[in-house]
Formats: structure tokens, C-alpha cells, sequence
């Protein structure tokens, strides 16, 4: 095992037990997140990946509890975080941990930050709700954060309005409000994915090197591949609201099991090859309403599907050590209860 | 911004005159002017009649009659009402604290019921409460003002006597006195409330409309999840945001003081501009009626001035230069 990993300690910061969130469509509750359990430890960077739609976002809101009121709602499971149950919190208990102890930045830089109030007064906001403060100190450590996170002139920024800002600069404002208390868990959920190249790789560089100094844990959210290569320490696929494949980052890399995995892994185009068209993988995930509820959700799109894959529900098996696949075709247990 | 507001003023130099033509105009096209408004034509010789036409100019051409009153009014001389007999500036500037004080009463009235239940249904949209609300709202919107006014003053009027029905001043009180202006509160009470609860419903449903619209942007999210109160998300984050489209409005609401409202003015007997305006009408009291119609243009121009001033200090991408 690389150094890296056993730097980190085994008592989960965060840990996700049988989370099943669900929309409210037309009275029908549907589960965007169906079954999911997973954990995240101290320091260590989780990637989630998976297809637009497949549930990755709606699982980080439903850990900082910011599900749409009266449409979404976690239907059952436990959101454990630092030995606390988020679930059994009021309103206002989980408003001392949001933005103190588990903080959040969003896909959109451009619309995250409100229109019609300073730079300034959006980051000091964090610290009045949070700490004791004075002001002139909160403003201060604004600049100072607004420094941290390499923004240029952090004293004229700090004065001006989000429409003068660029995404990349409005991205870093919102690293810096996220990072303000120094939380121990931070969520990024496509923090690049609307910025331009370069730029992206500037916030993830940043994003490391905050996790660095500051000792935190990151949830990092994306549908590339390369950003996961590049920062993470485990990955997490989903697929359709389920969790196909957890391991370790390399291993995701070298030796994927899932037929999903390895179909997103062959999608993305190679330097050295002449190709001439883009691999990709048929089908789109299926609809919340249209949910296959026996079998694997991936069934109608695998090359590999056998004829029992859409009567029997795999379950997330260990594989190897470290390494949990849900996938008929490494099920060692043959007989397979239903899930329903 | 003084820049921007002095070249907005010069603009309106240009504004002022088209107004003051197409005024002039609307004024000719009257059929009847003061003396067959004023005089009863069996009992005045006809050639007197005649006589005073053409010694008031009313026989000129017309190119000429407009020069002849658009020079005198840019120099302050806004003619003598034909009905009062003195100055049409006068005649105003009797009306204008009662219109001020109506105006003004049943606005604050509108906006604070406005602000309480736009703010509530905002907050809680699809509630029985906000329900409620909303159907006030359409009830208001739907009476006209000439019923709800006839109504209020049969009831709180006639039947319970609360307050008196005309007037904006009981006899006999002096000037200055406490009495004098409980009086004068007692009399615009009324006409305040109808004016005010019959506006209430657009700012209201606006408002409502505005908050759940912004409470579901992203900036709200990102505000709850650093942790914000929702009660400062609410008061702080989306009704600064929500305030930026009623600022229209306020635009509009700065004629309307001045203006006065015509009908309801009328029912109450309340002697404001509103009356006035339309007294002037009937009598064909042109002096005055035009100086009413171009103070209200004025300040039409200088409402939508205030207001777009208003945007660029609420609203900072909105810039003025």
C-alpha cells in the first residue's frame, strides 16, 4: 500500500448507511438515491462518478440536508457525521454545522453567489454565523482568505459585486466561503465542470492544496474521469441512483470489475491513439418514473448482460479486499435473494 | 449618478415640450371652452359673448394661442383660472396638501399591508394562509373604487358614524391647533383606506411571486449552506433581490401621490388635485386643467428618474453613467 493511504485513520468522518432519498413526483415518491452506503475518513478525497442524472448531486444534497423543501426528502437511512446523525437534527442544529464543519461549493459559480451583495459581505456572512467577531476582523480575515485561495488585489475584490467577477474568480470566492471555518468535510459537487480548462485545473490544484494545509476530507463530485485520477484517494461509481463499484483510485484505473466502469473508463478519448469516433456507451439512464425495480439498472445497456440480470437485483459484494462490485458476473454467492 | 440624473433632466426638456403640444391639443379638441362652460347664454348678450372670445384670444389661430400660453408658462405664468378668478398656480398649490396627505397615507398603507402579507405568502406559498391572502387580493382587485368608496361610506359613514363622509376638514377648528390635524387624519382616514387597500393586491401578489421565485435560486442554496438562519435568507438575501422589480412601481406611486385619485376624491367630496382636475373639466377651466396635466407628466418623468435611480442603489449590476 502507498504511503498516502496509511496516513489515514479508520474512524470514518462521514458515514452514509442504507441513504435512500426520494422525489415527490405527482404524489409518487421516487428514489433518486436508492440504498447507498458509503463512508469517507479523515483527510482522505472520495470521488463520486457517474452519468448526468444518476443521483451523485442529490446525494450531497441530502447530506448537507439541502434537499428541495416538500419535493425531495431522505426517505430512510442515516447520515452519520463526525458520531452525529444528521437526520435526527433540527433546522437549527444543522445550521451550526453547515458551512462550520461540512461546507459545500456548487456546480454553478456563475449563479451561487447572490447578485446584489459585495464579495465581502457574502464570505463575512459565514464567519457572523458561525464565531464571535468584530467587523473589522471579519473583514480582514476575508481578504486574507480571499489571499488563500489566490485571488489578486483580495482588498478591491472584496469591495465589488460577483457580476464584475469572472466564473474562475467567483468559483475561488466560493472555495474561499466554504473553507472560511475550516470545515472538516468538504463537498464539491462539479466544482469545474463550468469553467474552462485551465481554469479547472487551477481550483483543483487549489482544492489539493487546501486539503493539504487545512487536514480536511473532500467529497469530490465530477463525471471526469481525469479530475478523479488526479485527486482522489477512493472512487465511488454510481449508476441510476446506486453504487455499481467503490475502490480504491487506483485500482478503479487498472482493474475495473463493473461493465459500467470499464465502458465510462473506455469513453474517454486516448492521446495516442487515432480514433474516428468517440466511444461511447448506448442508452441513457433510465428516468426516475421508468426504474427498473428488479435487476440491475444497468441491464439494458450492458454488452454483458445475461438473462438474469434484469430478474436478479445484484447487491455490493466485496470483490477483493477493498474493492465492492454490484454485478452479477463476479457474484460468488450464486443464490440471490430480491431486493423486492 | 448626479451626472447621470442631471442629463436625464436636460432630456426631459425635449419630453416636456412634445407634452406640453400634444396637451395644448387635447385641450383645443375640447369641444366648448370657459365662456360656454361659465355663462349661461340666455341671459348674456351673444355679442358680449363674442366680444370676450376675441379679446381673450380665443378666435387666433391656433400655432399662435399655443405660443402664446407655452411663453407665458415657461416664464410661471400658468394663466388665471377662469373659474376662480386667480392664479392657476394658486389653485393648485390650495389643493396640493390634501392630495399629499391622501396620497401619501394610502401608500403607506399599501405598502406596509403589502410588505407583511407579500413577505408571508412569499414565504409560505400554497398555505391556507397565503390562500387566504390571495383571495383578498383578487376581491380587492375586482371591486372598483367607486363601489368599495360608496360602500365604506354607507357603512362607517352613514350606518356606524364613524367617520365623517366628505371634506377634508371639520368647520370651526383652528389652523395649528392638535384638534385641527386629528381632524384632518379623521377625514382621510377613509378615503386612505379604500385607495390603500384597493392597490394592496398587485404589490402583494408581486411580491409573493417574487420571493418564491428567488427562494428557489442558487444563491439561496448557497446561503443555507454556509449556515445562514432561514429567517436571515429570507429578510436579508431574497428580499433585497425581490425589492429590485417593485421599484417600477415606486416610479408610478410618485405621480399618484401628487395626482390624487379622480374617483375617489370625487366620492369623498375630498378636496384634492384629483377633483380639481376634474371640476376643471366640467367648467372648461383650461388654465388650470393644462397646468394639472403638465405638472402630471412632470412628475411622471421625474418618477421614472427616481426609480431608475433607485435601481442603480438597489441593484449594483445595474449601472448609471
Amino acid at each position: 500500500m502507498n504511503p498516502e493511504k496509511t496516513r489515514i485513520k479508520e474512524v470514518p468522518l462521514l458515514d452514509v448507511r442504507n441513504l435512500e432519498t426520494a422525489f415527490d413526483i405527482d404524489g409518487t415518491d421516487y428514489n433518486a438515491v436508492d440504498d447507498v452506503s458509503f463512508q469517507v475518513k479523515p483527510r482522505q478525497i472520495v470521488g463520486i462518478v457517474g452519468e448526468s442524472g444518476c443521483g451523485k448531486s442529490v446525494m450531497s444534497l441530502s447530506i448537507m440536508q439541502l434537499l428541495p423543501k416538500g419535493i425531495g426528502k431522505v426517505k430512510s437511512g442515516q447520515i452519520v457525521f463526525d458520531g452525529i446523525n444528521l437526520e435526527k437534527m433540527s433546522e437549527s442544529q444543522i445550521n451550526k454545522l453547515r458551512g462550520n464543519d461540512v461546507s459545500m461549493i456548487f456546480q454553478e459559480p456563475m449563479t451561487s453567489l447572490n447578485p446584489v451583495f459585495t464579495i465581502g459581505y457574502q464570505l463575512q456572512e459565514v464567519f457572523f454565523n458561525h464565531t464571535i467577531i468584530s467587523r473589522r476582523n471579519a473583514r480582514l480575515r476575508s481578504i486574507a482568505l480571499l489571499k488563500s485561495v489566490g485571488i489578486s488585489r483580495p482588498e478591491k475584490i472584496v469591495d465589488e459585486y460577483p457580476h464584475q467577477l469572472s466564473g474562475g474568480m467567483r468559483q475561488r470566492v466560493m472555495i474561499a466561503i466554504a473553507i472560511a471555518c475550516q470545515p472538516k468535510l468538504l463537498i464539491a459537487d462539479e466544482p469545474t465542470t463550468a469553467l474552462d480548462v485551465t481554469v479547472q485545473a487551477q481550483i483543483l490544484e487549489l482544492l489539493k492544496g487546501i486539503q493539504e494545509v487545512n487536514d480536511m476530507s473532500i467529497i469530490l463530485i465530477t463525471h471526469d474521469l481525469g479530475v478523479v485520477a488526479e485527486m482522489c484517494d477512493e472512487v465511488i461509481v454510481m449508476y441510476a441512483g446506486k453504487i455499481v463499484e467503490r475502490t480504491d483510485v487506483d485500482r478503479l484505473f487498472h482493474n475495473p470489475k463493473h461493465p459500467y466502469t470499464t465502458l465510462l473508463l473506455g469513453a474517454i478519448p486516448k492521446m495516442d491513439e487515432q480514433e474516428d469516433r468517440l466511444n461511447s456507451i448506448q442508452g441513457i439512464v433510465p428516468s426516475l418514473i421508468n426504474m427498473p425495480q428488479v435487476g440491475c439498472r444497468f441491464a439494458n445497456r450492458c454488452p454483458k448482460a445475461m438473462p438474469e440480470c434484469t430478474t436478479i437485483t445484484p447487491l455490493l459484494e466485496n470483490v477483493e479486499q477493498g474493492h465492492e462490485v454490484a454485478c452479477l458476473l463476479f457474484d460468488t454467492s450464486k443464490p440471490k435473494e430480491e431486493m423486492r | 449618478m448626479l451626472k447621470y440624473a442631471f442629463r436625464r433632466i436636460l432630456g426631459m426638456i425635449p419630453m416636456l415640450f412634445l407634452t406640453s403640444i400634444v396637451v395644448f391639443s387635447l385641450a383645443k379638441l375640447m369641444p366648448g371652452d370657459s365662456l360656454s362652460g361659465e355663462i349661461d347664454p340666455r341671459n348674456t348678450d351673444p355679442k358680449y359673448i363674442a366680444d370676450m372670445r376675441e379679446k381673450l384670444g380665443y378666435n387666433d389661430p391656433l400655432p399662435q394661442q399655443y405660443f402664446h400660453w407655452i411663453g407665458n408658462f415657461v416664464q410661471g405664468d400658468f394663466g388665471k383660472s377662469t373659474r376662480f378668478k386667480i392664479p392657476a398656480a394658486e389653485v393648485i398649490g390650495e389643493r396640493i396638501p390634501n392630495t399629499l396627505l391622501l396620497g401619501l397615507s394610502s401608500i403607506l398603507i399599501t405598502y406596509i399591508l403589502a410588505f407583511l402579507m407579500g413577505s408571508y405568502s412569499g414565504r409560505k406559498p400554497y398555505t391556507l394562509g397565503d390562500n387566504i391572502i390571495g383571495g383578498l387580493n383578487y376581491l380587492g382587485l375586482s371591486i372598483p373604487s367607486f363601489v368599495a368608496g360608496v360602500f365604506a361610506i354607507f357603512l362607517f359613514s352613514f350606518t356606524l358614524g364613524w367617520f365623517p363622509s366628505n371634506g377634508s376638514i371639520d368647520i370651526g377648528v383652528t389652523e395649528g391647533t392638535l384638534d385641527y390635524w386629528l381632524s384632518r387624519l379623521h377625514h382621510v382616514f377613509l378615503p386612505a383606506v379604500v385607495l390603500g387597500l384597493l392597490s394592496t393586491a398587485s404589490y402583494t401578489q408581486f411580491l409573493r411571486n417574487d420571493i418564491i421565485e428567488n427562494s428557489r435560486k442558487d444563491f439561496v442554496r448557497t446561503a443555507r449552506a454556509k449556515g445562514t438562519p432561514e429567517r436571515k435568507i429570507y429578510n436579508v438575501h431574497i428580499l433585497r433581490n425581490s425589492m429590485i422589480p417593485l421599484i417600477t412601481f415606486l416610479g408610478f406611486d410618485l405621480v399618484a401621490i401628487i395626482s390624487g385619485a379622480i374617483i375617489t376624491e370625487t366620492i369623498f367630496t375630498y378636496p384634492g388635485l384629483g377633483q380639481l382636475f376634474l371640476d376643471s373639466v366640467g367648467t372648461r377651466d383650461y388654465p388650470v386643467l393644462m397646468t394639472l396635466t403638465m405638472l402630471f407628466s412632470f412628475l411622471t418623468l421625474i418618477g421614472n428618474l427616481v426609480a431608475d435611480v433607485f435601481y442603480g442603489i438597489v441593484d449594483p449590476r445595474i449601472r448609471l453613467e
